[in-house]
């Protein structure tokens, strides 16, 4: 790899992209319960997925992947979209909702034409580590060509009992016991820059190496979460393996104990999702740079690597 | 329509035969001035991205410390630029060397650091800034030859090999030939065409496939019709003009063999290219074999320069000139090629090469058949064109790839 991304140009940062939530609008409905909107648009961008590598994406708010939409279980939801891009697109979200809620051509409302808007309205629930990408078609190009992102169901601890309260507070961003935690969002991704059906970049969050170039700094006496979600294309799986650390991993998220204790190495398939949880303190780790990349080796060399700089 | 001398007529005005000539010129070159000026106009201007169409033309493999060294070529009108570089589909160091935007026609040379593993394949990709790939293989993987005295007199001892010492052998069929009847001088003339026609259908055959292969920007077919048909008609004038290559005396037919051994000597220059650029690109294996299929193949072209001066008493300078003639091209065309392969130069040499041996082969149809328009049909004659054929053929299998 030679040289580096130019932030500025692409038009979002991968650093910041971490840890940026869209916590949409807030207000009360007349049944008391909390309504929760969000503004999406689509748009056909240029995208420098690896240095000097230009990608004619499509995206979701001018990024790629689209914005971390963050919420609390139990809420209304309101998504309006408009699609500002050439093709028609849609949102599909994963999670429950009625079958005219669900962003797919030909059932509700079906795809949204170049122009057109249109507000997609559910519950969220259930809580966990979500997604949401374009389901028109051809599904794999849509994909491929950037429009997803990562949708968060919190726990409302309100909703849970005993010693599960507590753990449902310390995955809810509103509360005390989940602001300590250093929170993270990657979404595994690629491109197909040649489009012959085959990814030249792998990365985490869109650009190759970038977190190789720019170790992600994090403290080591602070507990770390990482909401990893694969959005990779043509590869039927991915993975992320951690160098010198083990963690606890919650499939899905939909589970407030974890699903998986101390690996070192978990694969998704594409559109899987989990929430990762480990502390270097607690494991007696020194400070320095800990390495983490897919266990792919291909992807890993093609972009898909990166460092904590632990201190 | 009547207009005859110095004008052309066009609705009453009458131009001088200078200005009708330039008229086109001057209004294409108003056209070429507006496209500049304003670019693509109208309709043309759709604004599509280009298709990027860069050429690696070389890869060496170096050591010390291990690296790729690629000359890459961008044969698409739009410039392109390198981005990024991919060796086995891994992202890779490297560096571009004068710059990594390249215009039309425009080249570079790309280093790359690399382990490369030792009769290994590897395969290196250019990615550009519009995310399009070019690939470039390596298919077994030795470090490719410095250029010092040792590499330059092995290239020289290749074209030896190929060239010289098998024309030069099959020259030595010359006494034998002498001690045939008379009569068997038009089969010997008959074999020589035979070969050259072989010679040239397999130039063309090869020149068609690196045309292939190459930039569609270079118009490689365009190239070879434009080298046969040129050295056709230039030897044609040479030839007609000196009236003596056509003529069926003694210094006729020793301009004859002259001829022949000019046009298996471009051949062989075309030829020793390709042969140098085998061992240039580090194809050592196949470098044995095809110089010792080469050298049998080769014999056969001593034995077709020799035919024209069959009964003809020529002396051994005469015949180590026409020899030297025919197979020193092989030597320069193996250091051509191993230095500096360009597959258009070998293309281009090829083609003239070709175009000479079916000039050659006319020459010989008009003596023989000079001699006597019975002789040429005659089945001996017959016999001694397919057999140099035959030959050509039989031999060739020698060579293998």
């Amino acid at each position: 790899m030679a040289g580096t991304v130019d932030v500025q140009r692409l038009g979002f940062d991968p650093m910041e992209m971490l840890s940026e939530w869209d916590y949409g609008a807030t207000s009360r409905l007349p049944d008391g319960r909390r309504l929760r909107e969000y503004w999406i648009t689509a748009a056909d961008q240029e995208i420098e997925v690896a240095p000097g590598v230009v990608f004619n994406a499509w995206t979701y708010n001018g990024r790629a992947p689209g914005p971390s939409l963050r919420c609390i279980e139990g809420e209304m939801i309101q998504v309006h979209f408009t699609n500002g891009a050439s093709h028609a697109h849609t949102i599909h979200f994963h999670g429950f909702h009625g079958p005219d809620m669900d962003g797919i051509p030909g059932v509700g409302r079906g795809v949204i034409e170049p122009g057109d808007s249109f507000t997609y309205e559910f519950e969220a629930r259930p809580y966990g580590c979500h997604l949401y990408h374009c389901h028109a078609i051809p599904l794999k190009r849509h994909i491929a060509k950037g429009l997803y992102g990562v949708f968060v169901i919190d726990p409302d601890p309100a909703r849970h009992g005993g010693p599960q309260r507590e753990l449902a507070a310390r995955r809810n961003h509103r509360e005390p016991a989940c602001q300590a935690i250093n929170e993270m969002v990657m979404v595994m991704n690629s491109f197909d820059t040649d489009f012959d059906g085959e990814n030249e970049v792998y990365a985490a969050n869109t650009v190759a190496f970038y977190y190789m170039q720019y170790p992600i700094p994090v403290r080591r006496d602070q507990v770390q979460r990482l909401y990893l979600v694969n959005m990779t294309e043509f590869d039927p799986v991915n993975s992320i393996h951690t160098h010198g650390f083990f963690f606890n991993y919650y499939d899905h998220g939909t589970t407030l104990e974890p699903t998986l204790r101390m690996v070192d190495t978990v694969m998704q398939c594409q559109g899987q999702r989990g929430i990762l949880e480990f502390s270097f303190a607690d494991a007696g780790l020194p400070p320095g740079r800990y390495m983490f990349h897919a266990h792919q080796s291909e992807f890993a060399e093609l972009g898909w690597m990166g460092f904590f700089e632990v201190i | 329509m009547s207009g005859s001398g110095a004008a052309w007529e066009l609705t009453g005005f009458r131009h001088p035969l200078w200005m009708a000539a330039a008229l086109p010129i001057i209004l294409l070159g108003a056209l070429l001035g507006a496209l500049a000026w304003f670019g693509p106009l109208g309709v043309l201007n759709r604004g599509a991205p280009p298709v990027e169409q860069l050429s690696i033309e070389r890869i060496e493999i170096r050591a010390d410390p291990p690296r790729f060294v690629m000359t890459v070529v961008n044969a698409g009108t739009e410039p392109v630029i390198v981005a990024q570089v991919l060796v086995d589909d891994a992202y890779w160091e490297h560096s571009v060397v004068p710059e990594r935007r390249l215009p039309y026609l425009g080249r570079a040379t790309v280093t790359i650091p690399y382990p490369w593993v030792e009769g290994e394949r590897h395969e290196v990709k250019l990615l550009t800034s519009t995310g399009t790939v070019m690939a470039g293989e390596i298919p077994v993987a030795v470090e490719s030859p410095q250029f010092d005295g040792r590499w330059f007199a092995a290239l020289t001892m290749v074209g030896m090999y190929v060239g010289v010492i098998p024309v030069a052998i099959g020259l030595l069929w010359y006494p034998f030939l002498r001690t045939l009847d008379r009569r068997w001088v038009h089969v010997a003339l008959a074999f020589t065409a035979g070969l050259l026609v072989f010679l040239a259908a397999d130039a063309l055959a090869e020149s068609v496939e690196m045309a292939v292969a190459l930039p569609p920007a270079y118009h490689g077919i365009g190239l070879i019709l434009a080298a046969v048909v040129i050295t056709l008609v230039v030897l044609q004038l040479v030839a007609g003009n000196g009236q003596r290559a056509a003529g069926d005396d003694a210094a006729g037919r020793r301009a004859l063999a002259a001829f022949v051994a000019l046009s298996i000597g471009l051949h062989n220059l075309g030829e020793g290219m390709a042969v140098g650029a085998a061992y240039g690109i580090g194809e050592v294996a196949l470098g044995a074999s095809l110089v010792a299929g080469f050298a049998i193949h080769n014999v056969t072209e001593g034995l077709g320069i020799a035919g024209p001066v069959a009964h003809d008493r020529v002396g051994f300078p005469f015949l180590a000139g026409v020899g030297l003639l025919a197979g020193v091209p092989t030597i320069v065309g193996a250091w051509i090629g191993g230095l500096a392969y360009a597959p258009v130069i070998a293309i281009l040499f090829l083609s003239v090469g070709a175009g000479a041996a079916l000039q050659v082969v006319y020459q010989i149809a008009a003596i023989v058949r000079r001699r006597s328009i019975r002789e040429l049909a005659q089945p001996s004659t017959i016999i001694g064109f397919a057999a140099g054929v035959a030959a050509m053929y039989a031999t060739a299998l020698f060579v293998g790839a």
